[in-house]
């Protein structure tokens, strides 16, 4: 498969997670394990283009993938403006649901279409923070989405 | 929690696919936006994974003499965005927004949530509504179940040992027929604390609510009084954690009435 870009080949047991794959094989620690069972949205990478959860899909699942991480998508600068944004509306405490939370917000912001606050909560609603409430979150994908704020 | 041991198989034909499956403990993996869940709690062990996601026939959406054919490995997210299933399965196109959330509707398939069966699952509701069937398929060949034979109780299914589902046809929608799809749930994309697939024909409505019992239920009634009377006696909606049976058969007269009116 290819992660962020580059060309990786490993054997894997059939059980391993894509996200466990990711964080122990390849050391990419920016995604997250938080549930395990697809609920808090920590894990969310993006595989041939879509996000998905990476406790849901096997390592092998994504043999022959196109993998992308919230180090790749940072590292290219395609989240720059989420990041900023995030960080002036300090849309985080913890930090924990962040790379998560970027992974999801940029699959809206790559829709290309201005969204109510009621939409861009619809499309977090797989992605848990359980410090700040998602005010913030919000104020902060929707000034990357509408240019607001 | 991780994943028990499995081995895993990945067929290139739904020939090889049967062939694997008359292997002891050998399960059907699609989507496994289910299936992976059960595993990571270890509340399944299967013993071989089929991944049958290689499987390109079982993908797509056709329409032929007024029958919309969908691929059982169709995801919710290809379901969503088809203007085919907009114009001629409306009732689909309203559920789906409602199947959890965008990176699982990217993975999970129209096959696997018919072949769990899940109560609280949005797709069997609606095929029970349109009078869809679902299409299986085995070594011996292909059938045709109508939704209300194929779904029998809770997680259980016509599917016999041996055999796939491999897509399922619904009637496309014709002039003047209408459908609705409601549903109440505590947060967007959680469970349904109670949902409402109804369609309207020439000659019938059909109502058929998903998280009342263990399979579809179909709500009887010429009248929406004398529905939602029948409703008292047809539901006995299991409580969960936050809802009593009594509140979810409230709620179901209010979606029943909602979607009355709407029709």
């Amino acid at each position: 498969m290819t992660v962020n870009g580059t060309q990786v080949t490993r054997r894997v047991q059939a059980r391993q997670h894509l996200v466990d794959f990711l964080r122990e094989e390849l050391g990419l620690t920016g995604s997250h394990i938080g549930c395990e069972h697809g609920v808090c949205g920590a894990c969310t990478v993006r595989v041939n283009g879509e996000i998905v959860r990476g406790c849901l899909m096997l390592a092998v699942q994504a043999n022959g993938c196109k993998v992308e991480t919230v180090e790749g998508l940072s590292d290219s600068g395609e989240l720059k403006d989420l990041q900023k944004a995030f960080h002036e509306k300090n849309a985080l405490q913890c930090g924990f649901c962040t790379p998560g939370m970027l992974m999801a917000a940029q699959d809206l912001v790559l829709q290309k279409k201005k969204c109510s606050r009621e939409e861009i909560r619809n499309h977090i609603s797989g992605n848990y923070c359980r410090c700040t409430g998602y005010q913030a979150i919000v104020d902060a994908i929707e000034q990357v989405l509408n240019g607001k704020g | 929690m991780k994943a028990p041991s499995f081995a895993y198989a990945k067929p290139r034909s739904l020939e090889e696919a049967f062939e694997l499956l008359e292997r002891a403990g050998a399960n059907i993996l699609a989507g496994g936006q289910s299936l992976i869940p059960s595993l990571n709690m270890r509340l399944s062990s299967p013993e071989l994974l089929i991944d049958i996601t290689g499987l390109s026939s079982l993908r797509g959406i056709s329409m032929e003499q007024g029958v919309v054919r969908i691929g059982a490995l169709t995801t919710h997210a290809e379901i969503e965005k088809s203007a085919d299933i907009r114009k001629h399965v409306p009732l689909l196109a309203q559920a789906v927004p409602h199947i959890a959330h965008p990176a699982i509707r990217n993975r999970g398939t129209l096959g696997g949530s018919l072949a769990l069966a899940d109560p609280a699952a949005e797709y069997p509701a609606c095929l029970v509504a349109l009078g869809a069937s679902v299409a299986v398929a085995g070594k011996q060949g292909e059938r045709l179940v109508p939704a209300e034979k194929f779904f029998k109780g809770l997680f259980e299914t016509d599917l016999k040992a041996g055999e796939i589902v491999v897509g399922a046809e619904f009637p496309a929608l014709k002039k003047d027929e209408r459908s609705v799809f409601l549903e109440l749930a505590r947060r967007h994309g959680d469970y349904a604390i109670i949902g409402l697939a109804a369609h309207k024909t020439a000659s019938e409505r059909r109502f058929a609510f998903l998280g009342a019992g263990s399979t579809p239920v179909l709500a009887k009634g010429k009248s929406l009084e004398e529905a939602k009377q029948a409703l008292a006696r047809d539901l006995n909606p299991p409580a969960d954690l936050y809802h009593s049976s009594s509140t979810k058969l409230h709620l179901a007269k209010v979606l029943l009435e909602r979607a009355w009116n709407t029709l």
